[in-house]
């Protein structure tokens, strides 16, 4: 049995978690390449017109894989608990593939997180553990260690952080979803791009996620989101160690929308960028617009020099 | 002290209930927001970020004019969706704007203790009783519940009164009339009396007429304005136009395990604020034999545009048409007309030819009915 995952939308967030399970286990499993071309084409002829590009993506990803394999694995979030909630995309992923390829015959495999059900996350991988034949205790071993890898990844990306705050250049806030900025088409070539300006791009969901959400509130009290919770308390955490905020949101992001007008009318200190990205070719447009912005950056450190 | 003039977001016709829970409940004065104008939608986008959803920008909108017209305490509700973030951010962007009134958002207390609650509540004003609360609000739930009845019957016989504007004139005077009802006896006399006055207006309907039902996202389907009047517009071709989704069946009555389990066949877990309720009703729809559905949603909206691809599958499976309505901010008719037209002539064409009848996007792509998506009316 081999499992397709899709690199896309939650693959980003529970990608060790989810390799490290099913290796442990020992399930083969693909995941689909890179975002290229030909997967935002699919992934836009098979989305609805108005959902939002990383979801388009995401389908994009579901149908590269749906004759190479067995399963694909498309799990459901309902909530995150008390630290929130999600948007209902996470709710309707599940559906949405299963019925924009139904006439495929597309063959899921799923594990539903919702603490109204109390159906906790090691609940939930255990049923799907145990729908993939393997014993209780076996499955909650494989759990506990990509849990364990989960957070090993994450104390080296949050060590790595600290080490480029630390650089003497211009360092700025990416405030985006993991899904968005970590995407090889969507999110990447900006971050290449503020490379190429000398600048150090800070990602600012990397970042001690409780303590994050903690500190939110202080920024806004009734978010009900928990990814743009984190990704706000970031904007605490970080903001005296960075020159400027870049927002970047995926075009039609609904929690973007009203978050990032939030932290615009309420971070008056530091410069902010709203970039919206659309999976339009060309990056034209985005780095004249990453130019201009780091070079206000310049010109209020006292750093600007006319070039040519 | 100044007095408490509170306000509270249009959604159809249901500022009366919320007039009457506030002026005889709460004891305070209540202004309805000046009815919604192109005005209305043109301050509350100038304001907005620009891919929200539209009702987020009538809301603003209404603040912005109900200030105008003297209210200095706003109230804004809590939601499942991006509706639990508007009061936060259409509180920031009041104050922006240098206005200084009270705002109460509801969405602070949602999941909240009642004692939470009654704190915010008393914000509203610091000197209101609970008994008084507690005596017009079973009045309050029973007229929404009214008002639901009342409208549903419109819907199905409007588009086939004899004498056109006659079911308007005695809706207008019906819900005026509410507006000083404060118990449940006074609210039963009106209520039959105009009941008595609807079903007294001459209609003259064919044996079988088109039926349309129209499901969708929570504040387009129920806003007029914000859908162009379409169920005037199918009425007026004379379509009997069912809706379900209403205040008192979404919120008093919903049967959370009935749509589940209706759903089965189709979805696995809720997606999301209405999604459930759509899928449901479009399949009654379905089921039912209607003519045709009508999806109908403001642009951006996560949920309902999710819902797309099941309907895209009901459509398939039941053989029965959907049209794929998107509001933005537009204010020209004319590209929604020109659908609307079309869907009519098709289902039209269909209902006389009749059950034999297949929608060629059974067979081919070229009237796959994303097509109908497609070509939304946006600016």
């Amino acid at each position: 049995m081999i499992i397709g995952i899709p690199r896309g939308l939650l693959y980003y967030r529970y990608k060790h978690l989810w390799l490290n399970f099913f290796e442990e286990l020992g399930i083969d499993y693909i995941v689909s390449p890179e975002t290229n071309k030909e997967i935002v084409t699919s992934g836009m002829a098979y989305a609805v017109d108005e959902a939002c590009i990383t979801s388009k993506i995401y389908l994009g990803h579901v149908e590269w894989l749906l004759d190479k394999c067995d399963y694909i694995l498309v799990p459901r979030i309902s909530d995150c608990g008390s630290a929130g909630k999600v948007c209902t995309k996470f709710q309707a992923i599940y559906d949405l593939a299963a019925n924009t390829f139904r006439d495929r015959n597309i063959k899921l495999l799923y594990y539903n997180v919702d603490s109204s059900v109390a159906d906790s996350e090691m609940a939930a991988f255990l049923k799907m553990g145990r729908f993939l034949g393997r014993k209780k205790s076996r499955c909650l071993y494989a759990y506990f260690k990509g849990k364990q890898a989960q957070k090993n990844a994450q104390f080296l990306e949050l060590n790595e952080q600290q080490h480029l705050l630390k650089e003497n250049k211009i360092k700025i806030l990416i405030i985006a979803h993991r899904y968005t900025i970590f995407d090889k088409y969507l999110g990447e070539p900006i971050l290449k791009h503020l490379h190429k300006l000398d600048t150090v791009p800070i990602i600012g969901d990397i970042a001690p996620k409780k303590e994050a959400i903690a500190k939110s509130v202080e920024i806004s009290e009734t978010l009900p989101w928990a990814f743009n919770r984190e990704l706000v308390g970031s904007i605490i955490l970080y903001r005296d160690r960075v020159d400027g905020i870049i927002l970047v949101s995926a075009f039609p992001c609904g929690p973007d929308s009203l978050v990032n007008e939030i932290i615009i009318r309420k971070i008056k200190d530091k410069p902010v960028l709203n970039l919206v990205i659309d999976g339009q070719e060309g990056m034209a447009g985005i780095e004249t617009r990453l130019e201009s912005f780091v070079d206000i950056i310049r010109f209020k450190k006292g750093e600007f020099t006319w070039k040519q | 002290m100044e007095t408490i003039r509170v306000s509270f977001p249009h959604l159809g016709s249901y500022h009366t209930p919320m007039k009457v829970l506030f002026t005889f409940g709460f004891d305070v004065e209540y202004i309805a927001p000046p009815p919604i104008t192109e005005r209305t939608l043109s301050l509350g986008s100038r304001y907005s970020p620009e891919f929200v959803c539209a009702p987020f920008k009538y809301n603003l909108g209404n603040f912005i004019e109900t200030i105008e017209a003297g209210a200095n305490t706003l109230v804004q509700t809590g939601g499942t969706c991006r509706l639990r973030y508007y009061g936060e951010l259409h509180e920031q962007i009041l104050r922006d704007l240098g206005y200084k009134v009270k705002f109460i958002n509801m969405a602070k207390v949602q999941d909240a203790r009642p004692t939470t609650l009654y704190r915010e509540l008393k914000e509203i004003n610091p000197e209101m009783s609970l008994k008084r609360i507690a005596e017009i609000l079973p009045v309050v739930v029973k007229m929404i519940e009214y008002i639901d009845k009342v409208e549903d019957y419109i819907r199905k016989n409007v588009g086939f009164e004899t004498i056109p504007g006659s079911f308007d004139k005695v809706h207008a005077s019906f819900l005026s009339e509410l507006r000083s009802v404060h118990s449940r006896k006074e609210l039963n006399r009106v209520y039959r009396k105009y009941m008595r006055l609807f079903k007294k207006i001459e209609v003259q309907k064919p044996a079988n007429p088109l039926k349309v039902g129209i499901v969708g996202e929570y504040y387009t389907v129920m806003e007029p304005f914000s859908n162009h009047n379409l169920e005037r517009e199918l009425a007026r071709k004379g379509i009997v136009v069912d809706r379900w989704l209403n205040v008192s069946s979404t919120l008093f009555h919903y049967p959370k395990k009935k749509i589940e389990e209706n759903t089965r066949d189709y979805v696995k877990y809720p997606m999301g604020a209405t999604a459930m309720v759509t899928i449901d009703r479009a399949l009654e729809c379905a089921k039912k034999g209607f003519d045709g559905i009508i999806h109908v949603k403001s642009f951006g909206c996560t949920p309902e545009t999710d819902v797309i691809p099941v309907l895209q599958n009901i459509s398939k499976d039941y053989n029965i048409p959907v049209l794929y309505l998107t509001f933005d901010t537009q204010n020209s008719d004319v590209g929604f007309i020109t659908r609307l037209e079309a869907f009519y002539d098709m289902i039209k064409m269909r209902k006389e030819m009749g059950q034999n009848f297949k929608h060629p996007s059974a067979h081919s792509n070229r009237f796959y009915p994303n097509h109908w998506g497609e070509c939304s009316p946006s600016s």
